[in-house]
């Protein structure tokens, strides 16, 4: 049996009934890397020797934390202790950080295996993994393109069966849009439900870091790993942390599902409405009531989300300066020369581009027009959620308009590219939960992904119709085949 | 044409919190550099700050002593600017919905009282500090962090002398409540003022300039006299004031245009996301207030009431809390609080001024004082070896009565001593003598410190004075 292949809660089962340890499960991921991974371009930092350390430095088990021995890959913006943590940034090259990310305390203490880094936009700029200093991630699916971004690393490596599971952040579709042209299942949790405390923040009131797993119960599992309130992060919200992964396991019979006819709209992918439509009927066949409604001001979602993203990353990227870490330009007469040309080097066009948007709807003169506006229209998405989940307990959306798109055929369109993340933003907006699950295939076998959105803080009623979904369809269980040259097979 | 100065004060005021105001290191001064520091104060990547409480809890309490409304709900902003004192290349400050607002301080100037209103007081992060080299620049990041409190002043200062008596009342109100060490050469105080000339009677206000880098109260106010007379001197001659900030240059006594080009900063502020709004709760408010300790104020008028001293004196001896409680203590040992408040404007003060002493550090038990002061008014001692003694007592921290003692200072009343003394006076200085007794009044004042100096001040002057006049009277 390939190890590297199966879900998290597969490997609990085997490795407490002692058929496997710690170290088969490690060595089958490092067969599998060295086999795939020069196609993928999947991992910004790993080191084989270390992951092989600390899995054999692991407490004796099973009977540990509840995630004793699991491998697990890291996206590249959450800081792990004396371990290059760079965004996938030519700036943060050489930035070992003095500390561990909470969620990263929290899954050493449960006794997970940290492998390494998972690539990513850089600083999360992005929807394609295509701007990261390390060069493009490739879809397992189809190697001619993109996996999603910005955790494209992390959606790639679970998708090709090269991590177990991975950590990715959503800003604004980062994990959800990712996870949804890879084939595998992506969350991101309510804004607060899981600290914040050492993920590289790029737009800290949209944030938020959560699981990539194969199946939903995994995506269970690692949330209720890694969720919780943390006094190192004042925006993490003091609620209880459900047993999610009990909670998964009950039918939806009645639960009363929104469909917003906003999500369905000129210029998407047919096959994609079709999948869409087929995982509705699917729904209400396993006893959901569906239901269109409206959620009004969608479409201004892309626009507020480009300026209260660009305003807060602007300000939050202005440490970046060559005074304490990361990169220091070389040839430096003064102060301003240094801020000017370390920042000129060391960020890439994307990252320039949005810090000039964010710095420009701050500035003086424009502030109420831009970025006091998007905030009021933020607002207003807000209470189209309120208003929506007083009536219904989740809504279900395409989480893309599109499947995967070839390698380079956005990114020199910013515009274009902004409107992959159509269906994702509003949720980070409203600070709401979304999942994303595998809802079927174009006929060239590209990955659709299903979009669950619900009420803030009610992950479990996410969750539970997730996995009602998954296991009553079978598309959770296709594997891409790359790595002969083949692009796809079922 | 004669102008009138308006000027506005703004007060940077460290806190003093044990921990910083978004993360827990200590706040000490003068530990090695960048020895009080972690990631959320350099700044780090993924760190995020979490407020002290405490903080704005001593905030609050400053807020409450200058009378001011304190907001509802509190939120922070980040002002955005580059520079390498600041690690984040943002402050996290207050910006449009400051911790409290509208206040006032009430200051005397002279016999008239003044308020001058507050503007309104913020809370906000200190940055590091920079040390310039030859080719290089370091930073101590151990400041970075510490809780500041800005307090802004409407320009309603018309006087660099009002300027000063602000600040010092300011000082003297801050120090009652205990929030900070109010130190301006250890920058845990800082002052930056705006001034402006405008038409005596006018309404419209002149062009401004701001004045920074003055490191002590008589500093600002000398700094604020050179401005004003330079802006008058540009008025005058038909100049134009430029709007500009300015360095005071203690060494040279002027205010010099800042080197570096001072550009139109746009800060760019927007709420900081990474703090929730905060609410002072109520109860939390009402407890500040019920624990806030009595203020310079209302305890000038109390001493002016139950010591019955002078407005003056009453607030000489409020000025400092220290000095305040130190006066009631002896009060309360010995009652005869004007005599207690002379010895400490007088002897006790130009001590501590000359010693560079507060009064809690001084070696005078209040028992010393007021002991000693019983000690004149029962003739034991005269005020002359007092004043002695004074410095004897603080010296050696013995009591007045066991130094007297010791060193036999009291006061000679003995009539055959003082005889004696007397006779070798008028028999030294006849030409005294000879000049009271044809009506020179103030001749017997040289007879009787002939007479101090021989019996080493210990003798009773009234006793000298009387025997002295019957002597030469007689003698006519």
């Amino acid at each position: 049996m390939e190890l590297n292949t199966l879900t998290c809660h597969n490997l609990i089962d085997l490795l407490y009934k002692k058929t496997i340890s710690p170290i088969d499960i490690c060595n089958s991921i490092i067969d599998r890397i060295e086999k795939t991974e020069k196609r993928l371009n999947a991992l910004a930092h790993f080191d084989k020797e270390k992951a092989l350390e600390r899995c054999k430095s692991l407490k004796k088990g099973p009977g540990q934390g509840s995630l004793w021995g699991i491998p697990i890959f890291i996206k590249d913006n959450i800081c792990v202790k004396n371990e290059m943590t760079t965004c996938s940034s030519n700036i943060l090259q050489g930035f070992n950080p003095p500390y561990n990310a909470t969620v990263i305390e929290k899954l050493i203490s449960l006794d997970a295996v940290l492998m390494g880094k998972t690539n990513m936009d850089e600083f999360a700029f992005g929807s394609s993994t295509e701007t990261s200093c390390y060069g493009p991630t490739r879809n397992p699916w189809d190697l001619d393109r993109i996996p999603g971004g910005s955790s494209g690393g992390s959606a790639a490596a679970v998708a090709a069966d090269e991590a177990i599971f991975a950590l990715g952040s959503d800003t604004g579709g980062s994990i959800r849009q990712p996870a949804s042209l890879c084939g595998v299942v992506g969350l991101k949790p309510t804004y607060g439900r899981v600290s914040r405390y050492g993920l590289i923040a790029f737009a800290s009131s949209l944030d938020q870091i959560g699981p990539i797993t194969k199946d939903v119960e995994d995506a269970a599992i690692l949330l209720k790993a890694i969720a919780g309130h943390d006094e190192m992060d004042s925006t993490s919200a003091d609620v209880p942390v459900s047993d999610y992964v009990s909670g998964i396991k009950k039918g939806i019979k009645g639960l009363k599902i929104g469909i917003p006819k906003e999500y369905f709209i000129e210029g998407m992918d047919q096959e994609v409405k079709d999948s869409i439509k087929s995982a509705i009927k699917k729904l209400e066949s396993l006893g959901a009531v569906c239901e269109d409604m409206s959620l009004a001001h969608t479409e201004y979602a892309v626009s507020v989300y480009y300026l209260v993203a660009t305003a807060e990353a602007s300000s939050n990227l202005a440490r970046f300066d060559g005074v304490q870490y990361g990169m220091r330009a070389e040839g430096i007469k003064s102060i301003i020369d240094m801020y000017k040309k370390t920042r000129r080097e060391g960020f890439g066009d994307e990252a320039k581009r949005r810090i000039i948007l964010g710095t420009f709807a701050l500035s003086s003169g424009y502030y109420d027009a831009y970025y006091l506006k998007a905030l009021k229209v933020r607002t207003l998405i807000k209470r189209d959620f309120d208003e929506a989940f007083k009536k219904f307990d989740v809504i279900v959306t395409p989480t893309s308009p599109t499947p995967a798109f070839k390698i380079g055929e956005k990114i020199s369109d910013p515009l274009t590219m902004y409107l992959s993340d159509i269906f994702t933003i509003s949720a980070n907006l409203a600070g709401i939960p979304g999942i994303s699950i595998p809802c079927g295939f174009t006929k060239n076998h590209l990955p659709i992904g299903l979009q669950i959105l619900g009420k803030p803080f009610d992950e479990e009623t996410v969750l539970r119709v997730a996995y009602n979904y998954e296991q009553n369809t079978e598309w959770h269980k296709q594997k891409p085949n790359f790595t002969n040259g083949a692009m796809h097979h079922l | 044409m004669s102008y009138e100065i308006v000027i506005g004060l703004e007060v940077h005021l460290q806190l003093n919190t044990k921990s910083k105001v978004f993360c827990g290191c200590s706040t000490d001064f003068g530990a090695g550099p960048n020895t009080q520091t972690c990631p959320v104060c350099l700044g780090f990547p993924g760190s995020l700050p979490v407020l002290n409480r405490r903080a704005l809890e001593l905030g609050a309490k400053v807020a409450i002593a200058l009378s001011c409304q304190i907001a509802k709900s509190i939120r922070f902003d980040r002002k955005n600017y580059f520079y390498p004192d600041l690690p984040k290349d943002y402050q996290i400050s207050q910006f449009d919905q400051p911790l409290a607002q509208h206040g006032k301080l009430s200051i005397i100037n002279g016999e008239a009282g003044k308020d001058i209103r507050i503007r309104r007081v913020h809370l906000e992060e200190d940055t590091g500090k920079l040390f310039h080299q030859k080719d290089s620049s370091l930073i101590d990041f151990n400041r970075c962090g510490i809780p500041l409190l800005e307090i802004v002043s409407e320009p309603d200062i018309n006087s660099p002398e009002e300027a000063y008596l602000y600040l010092t009342a300011l000082k003297s109100i801050l120090e009652y409540i205990d929030v900070s060490d109010c130190n301006m050469e250890e920058g845990s105080l800082r002052c930056d003022a705006n001034i402006s000339l405008r038409k005596k009677g006018g309404r419209e206000l002149g062009t401004k300039t701001e004045i920074k880098n003055m490191n002590s109260f008589k500093g600002v106010r000398l700094a604020l006299e050179y401005e004003a007379r330079r802006q008058a001197d540009l008025l005058v001659s038909g100049q134009r004031i430029v709007q500009e900030t300015l360095l005071y240059n203690a060494e040279k006594g002027i205010t010099e245009p800042m080197r570096s080009k001072e550009e139109a900063h746009d800060y760019r502020y927007f709420p900081e996301p990474d703090l929730v709004p905060f609410n002072l709760e109520k109860g939390l408010l009402d407890a500040i207030e019920k624990d806030m300790p009595e203020l310079p104020e209302p305890k000038k008028n109390r001493f002016i009431k139950d010591y019955q001293l002078s407005a003056y004196d009453a607030a000489m001896m409020v000025s400092d809390k220290g000095m305040a409680d130190y006066f009631e203590r002896c009060a309360a040992l010995y009652n005869n609080p004007k005599t207690i408040a002379n010895w400490l404007m007088g002897d006790v003060s130009a001590y501590m001024k000359n010693n560079n002493l507060r009064i809690m550090d001084l070696n005078l038990k209040a028992e010393h004082l007021s002991g000693m002061i019983k000690m004149i008014d029962s003739g034991v001692i005269t005020g002359k070896v007092a004043k002695e003694l004074l410095i004897e007592v603080i010296q050696t921290g013995k009591g007045p009565e066991e130094l007297v003692r010791e060193k036999g200072l009291e006061q000679i009343s003995d009539h055959g001593l003082l005889d004696l003394a007397i006779n070798q006076a008028i028999a030294e200085n006849p030409k005294s003598a000879e000049d009271f007794k044809n009506g020179k009044e103030n001749a017997i004042m040289f007879l009787v410190g002939k007479v101090m100096q021989k019996t080493k001040g210990r003798a009773n002057p009234g006793i000298v004075n009387d025997k002295l006049r019957a002597k030469l009277k007689g003698a006519k």
